[in-house]
């Protein structure tokens, strides 16, 4: 624990080769993010995050982040395996809480709600902050009930499940291909169209967020394509925050980047950390931190 | 330094006699083999035996019964009174009140060691529980006789006998929590996490993931399970033979307060031989129509069982 920086001081580990980054990484967090909230004042934030660490026990698996997610963009965090993109992603819609010993510092602030205090309840986070998964996972349930399971939680009237369903399938680009088989198996769809049925699952709630972790890595590139197709879309009614492993994937669909990166203490212990945060035009193009460059045009990671 | 694997030569200089096996390691392996076959052999002639001779003795008794004889009053073997009926209402209303007091505990546990025990809990508590299948079916028959029966029915039940069904179908039910318990946290377990994460991601409690997504999807498996907790229920004979039907009669009755006798009761009377039983009638070879009766009701059950396993499965 002695090595845990204090959530409230700036890290001090400037070494020579890291004084380039400790400025960058000051950049990002807390006041001195102005110059990039400047042309994007007019957007309005829907996560404000700061100095967040998550840890899994004793081990610190993510390092002070401090950055903003604006609505109806498109956000995306890549970085090489292990650096707590994921972990991260999972921290906006408390899905850590399900992990044994998982425990989040700092403030993630939604929409001026404080979501790390007691008295906010993870469920009905995870009703307005919706989430799809690495590997599709429908409900081993017919096609509408997979989309209706959500809705039903929520209350929804008996009358208004079918056009919630159709409603659902027909913006995640299902509709057409599952209309006349409604009432079979989920499980008999193909992986694409089991994922766009977890996109269509996740938007029937009518979620304000979509977090999507990895949401390609299990598919074909023609099914990769039509999910991108689709992210791009859904922004205009939803913001998304999405995980890749795919940096192309990131330059395409993305308004904005995240850079994630991950070092090991001399404990071996791997602690990953916000390394750049910028429009995703000027990251892929004009990289501040050599950690980024080096990573985008394939000489890491 | 390990002793070099091989003494003959590697590389260059190899001959065919260098990589042939010995005589003495092929007789090995052959009869090693032969060994494992005649084994397994042993159980299948073991059960073609049971078959037979479970089988020819329902004959003796099929082909000689007065068939008036087995609708009559009751279960009365010595006077050759073989009334069917006594003794399966009795084995199914033993059996469906074990399933009652098992299926609801039994999942109950599974659904809290595998949805909601802490890992550390559910390394002690799931021993425990098996724990309880280990104790020996005659002392739960003790059991129902000396604590269930006196402490707790009696309280509810003025007229009840000593021995009755209630207090027996409990104590069977008892046995079958750990069974039932065991397999269908197997069940649970199984089900992905990756179905728990979508359901608590679309905003549900544990308790409505649990019920509307984890229990569903573990159905095949808690069918199975309660189809082998069924079998076993029916099959149990020490628990019935000591708190209902202990005597080899049994008079027609409903009454679940009052004794009666079940197929595996009736036939551990039979069996135990009281030299009335042999050579009396027919009585004796009512025990192997019993048998053969009891048999083919557990193996249709474990044939429904799997008919039902599969359509479910095949649905999603």
């Amino acid at each position: 624990m002695t090595q845990e920086p204090d959530a409230t001081v700036p890290e001090v580990t400037v070494t020579a080769e890291t004084a380039a980054s400790q400025h960058t990484r000051i950049d990002v967090s807390g006041a001195a993010a102005a110059p990039m909230a400047a042309n994007r004042a007019d957007t309005q934030t829907v996560f404000h995050c700061d100095g967040v660490h998550v840890y899994y026990a004793d081990f610190l698996a993510l390092r002070n982040v401090s950055l903003n997610i604006a609505a109806h963009e498109v956000t995306a965090f890549i970085g090489p395996s292990g650096c707590g993109k994921t972990t991260f992603l999972r921290c906006f819609n408390r899905m850590n809480d399900l992990i044994e010993g998982a425990r989040v510092e700092g403030s993630i602030n939604y929409h001026g709600v404080e979501l790390y205090q007691d008295e906010v309840d993870p469920v009905e986070v995870r009703r307005r902050v919706g989430m799809v998964f690495q590997k599709p996972n429908p409900f081993p349930k017919s096609i509408y009930d997979n989309i209706a399971y959500g809705p039903r939680l929520a209350g929804a009237k008996r009358s208004e499940l079918d056009d919630i369903v159709e409603r659902s399938l027909t913006r995640a680009a299902l509709w057409d291909e599952v209309r006349d088989r409604l009432k079979t198996s989920a499980y008999g769809l193909s992986g694409g169209q089991q994922q766009r049925l977890c996109i269509a699952r996740a938007i029937a709630v009518q979620p304000d967020v979509v977090l999507m972790d990895e949401p390609c890595s299990a598919l074909d590139p023609i099914a990769t394509g039509r999910i991108e197709e689709l992210i791009a879309e859904l922004k205009t009614e939803y913001t998304i925050i999405i995980v890749t492993h795919n940096m192309q994937q990131a330059a395409r669909i993305s308004d904005m980047t995240a850079f994630f990166s991950v070092q090991a203490n001399e404990m071996g212990q791997r602690t990953g950390e916000l390394v750049e945060y910028a429009p995703t035009s000027l990251i892929f193009t004009n990289p501040d931190d050599p950690r980024t460059e080096a990573y985008i045009t394939g000489r890491v990671g | 330094m390990a002793p070099p694997m091989s003494t003959t030569p590697h590389g260059p200089g190899l001959k065919v006699t260098d990589l042939r096996t010995s005589v003495r390691r092929r007789a090995w392996s052959a009869g090693a083999r032969w060994a494992f076959a005649l084994a397994a052999l042993a159980t299948v002639l073991v059960s073609a035996l049971i078959i037979w001779t479970v089988a020819s003795g329902a004959w003796t008794f099929i082909s000689q019964v007065a068939f008036d004889n087995l609708t009559e009053i009751g279960w009365f073997p010595r006077r050759g009174l073989f009334d069917l009926s006594t003794l399966l209402v009795n084995s199914v209303q033993i059996s469906v009140i074990a399933m009652l007091v098992a299926v609801p505990s039994g999942f109950g546990a599974a659904i809290y060691l595998s949805e909601y025990a802490h890992p550390k809990v559910r390394k002690v508590m799931k021993p425990t529980l098996e724990l309880l299948a280990s104790v020996p079916s005659v002392v739960l028959g003790v059991f129902a006789i000396s604590f269930i029966t006196p402490s707790i029915l009696t309280n509810f039940f003025d007229d009840i006998n000593f021995f009755n069904k209630l207090a027996a179908g409990i104590a069977v039910g008892l046995l079958v929590i750990p069974l039932i318990a065991s397999i269908a946290e197997d069940a649970l377990r199984a089900v992905p996490v990756a179905l728990r994460e979508a359901s608590s991601g679309l905003g549900a409690r544990k308790v409505t993931t649990s019920i509307r997504v984890v229990l569903p999807a573990a159905m095949s498996g808690l069918m199975a399970a309660i189809i082998v907790g069924f079998s076993r229920a029916i099959g149990e004979t020490m628990v019935v033979t000591i708190a209902s039907g202990g005597g080899d009669t049994s008079l027609f009755n409903l009454a679940l307060t009052e004794s009666g006798g079940t197929f595996t009761s009736a036939m551990a009377a039979l069996g135990l031989g009281t030299d009335q039983v042999a050579g009396n009638n027919l009585a004796f070879q009512s025990l192997y129509f019993l048998g053969a009766l009891l048999f083919a009701i557990t193996l249709v059950l474990n044939m429904l069982g799997d008919l039902i396993v599969r359509r479910l499965q095949n649905k999603y």
